[in-house]
């Protein structure tokens, strides 16, 4: 991933021109995963590799594992639990965040 | 060749639009200003201009299809008028906040109610704080040099700014004037084609336009914009001068009009100086000792320039197109009075809300004001600094 | 008729690259983002995106962080299609010009309901007529949900929101929604289709033949809202599926005028198995339902639908 080049609190004339944000993608650089009260843990004997989990996901936090399985980008997931619901096999859990 | 024709006003921004080679057009139809896009319908007919030409279903649209055009760097072109003017507002200050060169034709016209389709300059005055520079024109031939200087002046990297030409509804925008027009090659030289910005909304070079102006930003932004606007002043500068050096018509933020040893003079803007002028004459017949200054610039306003300008005068007399009911005058008035406010050396400052919907000012009009404005001199001071000039009692 | 194209077979067929990227900050479980992330995937990255005002705006876009790997503008609330038809016509003027180098650039609006079945409604409809190559895709969530649940035109029959409130004497909205995919297709344009996330495969196909097309092409996506629609996170891809088994949420295609169902629903649940998982609807009396279901067999039989379970 590209560095990330841009200060959130810039003086005027660090400021790109219109507030424009020249780089792309740059919400990458924002985790989301500390929203999540539940975390989907993916039972890897059960999942078929269907990759619904994937499509369902409303914020890219499926991984294509190299086995061509599943996992979870918890810097990202918010925990809704659509994977969990929609999982044809029901290969995946949500399972209470708590301190540790 | 340059050479000398006699065209509609109207006409005359249609041709720079033109000779500009402008990539698109949106047009929506209001009088006064409808003759320019008109023209503009034929040009791209007979292959005389290549633009893409979008018949917009609203004035709002037209602003809007302007701004996509120019945020993919397409040189941009639309005209409008009072109601519509109106109606673009919101848009307004997106098209200079985003920094779009966009240049724009304001036939000025009243605004509702009642429907008046006649000239006076509330559209734009209520529109005044859009970030946009805004320049206003008495006659053809300026109508014509400032458009064409207008793309010059928004695209400048130092500026990044739309340009309203402001003329009067009628009093200008109708009539048939003699200019000298340019021709293609000459507006070649001193107009190249718009440089496509690196940032221009592209698929080669991603970027993110108008994202949510979270508090943290939105000072900075608008910092930025105020910036843009007081370097546009010596651009502004520039641009003129390098038309005057290449054409010969040299142009400046004011147009004094026998004002070398003036006492009292009359500062305003738009069509009606040309009559301001006669009524300039005659009071000089009469020994008075009474000059003209036509403002041409409105925003940026040229503050020091005007001090500097102003100061051998004991009175200024301001006639304003357009007033803020309820406020302190008229918007022309008010700035005057906010500038020289912190001067040691100042003179009597007077204001007159005249010409408002389509009512011609006359000479012995423009007279009377004079009148008044000295008395305020001599201790007869006006109610609030401020009247009606032509109001029925 | 066109010979009938299938961009994608499967869903593996899809990028594995998001062009709409994680990060954003829209709520858990949020129907929208599920499908643009999919229409993204679907158009790739030679496009030009723009979004009004809405959800979608505010949660992809608070600098400096962006979710969009293509370039993105938002301009106002009411104006997506007119912006989206000066990009079109600037872009053609530059190439055609010889000022940009010549090839496709996709020109998609992704709007919200209220962008489109109310304020942004007269410029979507002058962008249409007037044949710009452009997307315009309507994400329906079914009312301004962006400032808070409030009532547009495309909130369903006695539907609770902030501004059709439940009381004593009033029973949520009064109106029927307001039909735009028919408004869309009334200007004879190439394409007209209505999706939904839960049908994935259906979405991205429509969304990639829609761009293809020349002229102008109008998608219609129900998105289901966990604040909104009152719902558990997790169960937005459920509802959004019963919307369309009920026959409430149809998914077609109008192409050249010509209507036909892409998601064939052979026995339609009863629309209160849809009804009764979401809070919105949660007061409506067995009569109101009852109401709703005559007018949705209505319109399924007007569209070929298959008829209720019993």
């Amino acid at each position: 991933m590209e560095k990330f080049k841009l200060n959130p609190k810039p003086t005027w004339k660090e400021l790109p021109i219109a507030s424009m944000i020249p780089q792309p993608a740059t919400s990458r650089f924002y985790k989301t995963g500390d929203w999540r009260s539940f975390r989907p843990v993916v039972d890897k004997e059960k999942c078929t590799r269907c990759g619904l989990c994937w499509v369902y996901c409303p914020d890219g936090a499926i991984r294509i594992v190299e086995d061509g399985s599943y996992d979870v980008d918890l810097d990202y997931c918010k925990g809704c639990g659509i994977c969990a619901e929609e999982c044809p096999v029901k290969a995946i859990s949500m399972v209470e965040e708590v301190e540790e | 060749m340059a050479k000398r024709i006699a065209i509609e006003c109207s006409h005359a921004i249609s041709l720079a639009a033109k000779l500009a080679n402008v990539d698109v057009v949106a047009a929506y139809p209001i009088t006064p200003q409808t003759h320019i896009v008109e023209k503009l319908s034929e040009y791209v007919a007979d292959g005389e201009l290549d633009a893409e030409y979008i018949n917009v279903e609203s004035e709002h649209s037209a602003m809007s299809a302007c701004i996509g055009a120019s945020a993919v760097g397409a040189r941009v072109f639309t005209a409008t008028a009072g109601q519509g003017l109106a109606l673009m507002h919101e848009m307004l200050f997106i098209a200079a906040g985003n920094r779009l060169p966009i240049v724009m034709a304001v036939a000025n016209r009243s605004l509702s109610p009642n429907l008046n389709i006649w000239g006076d300059q509330s559209d734009m005055m209520a529109s005044k704080d859009c970030g946009w520079i805004q320049i206003y024109a008495e006659n053809a031939q300026e109508v014509f040099d400032f458009t064409l200087q207008a793309f010059k002046i928004a695209e400048d990297e130092r500026v990044m700014l739309p340009v309203a030409i402001n003329f009067d509804g009628f009093y200008v925008t109708h009539v048939i004037e003699p200019i000298i027009a340019l021709d293609q090659e000459e507006v070649k030289k001193f107009l190249p084609p718009r440089k496509i910005p690196s940032y221009a909304l592209h698929p080669d070079h991603p970027t993110t336009w108008g994202p949510i102006g979270l508090p943290d930003v939105q000072t900075e932004l608008k910092r930025q914009l105020e910036e843009a606007l007081r370097n546009s002043k010596t651009v502004i500068k520039e641009v003129w001068k390098e038309f005057g050096d290449m054409f010969g018509r040299y142009y400046d933020f004011f147009e004094p009009y026998r004002l070398e040893d003036a006492e009292i003079a009359i500062l305003m803007m738009g069509g009606h100086c040309g009559t301001a002028r006669i009524a300039v004459d005659r009071l000089r017949e009469k020994g008075e000792k009474v000059g003209l200054i036509k403002l041409r610039l409105f925003r940026p306003f040229p503050d020091e320039e005007l001090i500097k300008l102003t100061k051998n005068l004991k009175v200024l007399a301001i006639v304003d197109k357009a007033f803020s009911p309820g406020g302190l005058g008229g918007p022309v008035f008010t700035e005057v009075k906010a500038l020289f406010y912190n001067q040691k050396i100042k003179p009597e400052i007077v204001g007159f809300i005249a010409g408002l919907g389509g009512r011609d000012i006359r000479v012995d009009e423009f007279m009377v004001a004079v009148e008044r404005a000295k008395k305020a001199l001599m201790g007869e001071k006006i109610d609030k600094g401020f009247m009606f000039l032509q109001v029925r009692e | 008729m066109a010979e009938k194209k299938v961009f994608f077979k499967s869903l593996k067929d899809l990028p594995k690259e998001d062009f709409f990227v994680q990060g954003h900050r829209a709520c858990p479980g949020c129907g929208e983002t599920i499908a643009v992330r999919l229409i993204m995937k679907a158009v790739g990255p030679n496009c030009i995106v723009i979004t009004p005002t809405g959800c979608l705006e505010v949660v992809s876009s608070p600098y400096p962080y962006t979710s969009w790997a293509v370039p993105w503008y938002h301009v106002a609330f009411e104006n997506a299609a007119a912006v989206a038809s000066g990009v079109e016509a600037g872009l053609k003027a530059l190439m055609r010009k010889g000022k940009l180098e010549k090839k496709r650039i996709h020109v998609i609006a992704i709007a919200g309901d209220g962008g489109t079945a109310d304020i942004g409604l007269q410029a979507l409809s002058g962008a249409l007529e007037r044949g710009h190559d452009f997307l315009y895709v309507c994400l329906d969530n079914e009312a301004y949900m962006n400032t808070g649940i409030q009532r547009s035109g495309s909130t369903p029959y006695g539907a609770w929101t902030t501004t059709s409130a439940v009381g004593k004497i009033m029973p949520g909205k009064l109106q029927w929604k307001k039909n735009v995919p028919a408004i869309a297709a009334a200007h004879d344009i190439p394409y007209v289709a209505t999706a939904c996330p839960a049908y994935p495969l259906d979405l991205v196909n429509k969304a990639k033949k829609a761009v293809e097309i020349d002229g102008p092409a109008y998608l219609h996506v129900l998105t289901p809202c966990v604040p909104g629609w009152r719902i558990p996170s997790n169960l937005s891809i459920k509802i959004a599926r019963l919307a369309v088994q009920t026959g409430i949420f149809p998914l077609y295609e109008v192409e050249d005028g010509r209507l036909h169902v892409t998601v064939k629903v052979p026995k339609r649940k009863h629309v209160k198995e849809y009804l009764k998982l979401q809070g919105r609807f949660a007061h409506l009396t067995d009569g109101e339902i009852e109401k709703i279901q005559k007018r949705v067999d209505m319109e399924s039989e007007k569209l070929g639908l298959g008829p209720r379970e019993t």
